[in-house]
């Protein structure tokens, strides 16, 4: 199976403490990894470092193919009505308006297409953030805690989206606090690392 | 390239939203207007000093954005998720620089029609106001961007921006008042000179001000 995401006796240092050494572990088409853990386990740096924005102190990682990621920020512009805030890294992807129309579509948010971001909910937010990840085309998904505020039905849409999106040979990284209901999850205890 | 277009024109959108486009263009001519309340309507004096005066004003008018530049993007995300799609820092900052010089710039050369009228300004000191502004502007524009990246992560950025910025920008206030002087024929080519240095510089310094934001 083709490896989109290696990473090699990776270890990761924030400020002083070490939250994990020595840790491998590869993604492959179609594979999906829960990380778990309690608060402060190391899962979002784990996701930061797959994501190439921290350096790892030790160990390599390995990207393949085009990455997208969640995190707590939405990074919407705020000010905008969510479709133009969409369109805007549809641009900076490269890819056409009815990516984003079908994105949106997967994550119900075709009727708040006019309403600027600031007077989105929290949940209503990270759907347009994982709307922005789907409209991405990027094969592999780092997800950290993308169901957070979510309510039931925005989150059966999330872990549709996450199976589509294997299906059609995507990798996916989610760190949370639970499984989603995925029933065919590789999971990674961080909280046994440290 | 289609991606840096987009992001250029999102950070033009940005300073000129919500009448930012104005900011600078009403300090500038605030300030030359307050100038002569100052002074005196003295017209000899005003006509001396108002060159100077503007370059000051100039100066402190590309400040005004320093808070908007980057801290908004560090908090909401859109730096990171730049990073992510591959983008180089140093890349990210050269647009920001050249949507900020664009952004207050442009407005400012307009502004300094209006504002040489206030300090009776005669058309060849407006003529060379405005072509020291020019090769200044791309300049106070990268400093502006760098002391953003620098400071994105302090609380009250904006004035230490401020600080770090004004003694860097001095050499440019030096060569750039000086080519009001009519024996001061070679300041402006300093002034080209120190601001070439600054404008290549300044995307390299930015990247890696961006970058330690994410460390």
């Amino acid at each position: 199976m083709t490896e989109l995401l290696r990473l090699d006796g990776v270890a990761c240092i924030r400020g002083d403490r070490l939250l994990f050494e020595g840790l491998s572990l590869a993604l492959g088409r179609g594979e999906a990894l829960w990380l778990r853990g309690p608060n402060g386990a190391g899962k979002s740096s784990l996701i930061r470092l797959a994501a190439g924005l921290l350096r790892p102190a030790a160990g390599t990682v390995t990207r393949r193919e085009r990455i997208a990621l969640i995190d707590e920020a939405a990074a919407l512009d705020p000010e905008l009505p969510l479709r133009k805030a969409l369109d805007f890294w549809a641009r900076v992807d490269t890819v056409d308006g009815p990516a984003v129309t079908s994105a949106m579509d997967d994550m119900a948010l075709a009727s708040l297409a006019e309403v600027p971001v600031s007077m989105l909910s929290t949940g209503q937010r990270k759907r347009a953030a994982m709307a922005r990840v789907i409209a991405s085309s990027a094969p592999i998904w780092l997800l950290d805690e993308p169901a957070n505020g979510m309510d039931d039905a925005a989150q059966a849409r999330l872990v549709a989206a996450i199976a589509k999106h294997r299906a059609n040979g995507g990798a996916v990284l989610l760190a949370s606090h639970f499984t989603l209901g995925i029933s065919d999850l590789a999971e990674l205890d961080m909280g046994a690392l440290a | 390239m289609t991606a840096l277009i987009a992001l250029f024109w999102r950070d033009l959108r940005r300073a000129w939203g919500s009448g930012a486009l104005w900011l600078p263009v009403v300090f500038f001519l605030l300030v030359a207007t307050a100038f002569p309340f100052a002074v005196g309507p003295d017209a000899p004096l005003l006509a001396r000093t108002g060159g100077g005066m503007m370059w000051v004003a100039a100066l402190l008018a590309a400040l005004l954005p320093i808070d908007r530049l980057v801290r908004p993007d560090r908090e909401a995300g859109v730096l990171d998720q730049l990073a992510v799609r591959g983008f180089a820092d140093e890349a990210v900052a050269a647009v920001k620089i050249a949507a900020h010089a664009v952004g207050f710039g442009l407005p400012l050369l307009v502004a300094l029609l209006p504002a040489a009228a206030l300090l009776a300004q005669d058309a060849t000191r407006v003529h060379t106001l405005a072509t020291g502004l020019a090769l200044a502007i791309p300049a106070l524009a990268s400093l502006a961007v760098l002391s953003a990246a620098l400071t994105a992560n302090l609380k009250g950025g904006s004035a230490i921006g401020g600080l770090l910025v004004l003694p860097l920008a001095v050499p440019m206030l030096i060569f750039g008042a000086g080519m009001l002087d009519p024996s001061g024929r070679g300041a402006m080519k300093l002034l080209g000179a120190a601001s070439l240095l600054l404008t290549v510089i300044g995307p390299f310094a930015a990247g890696a001000a961006l970058r330690g934001l994410r460390e």
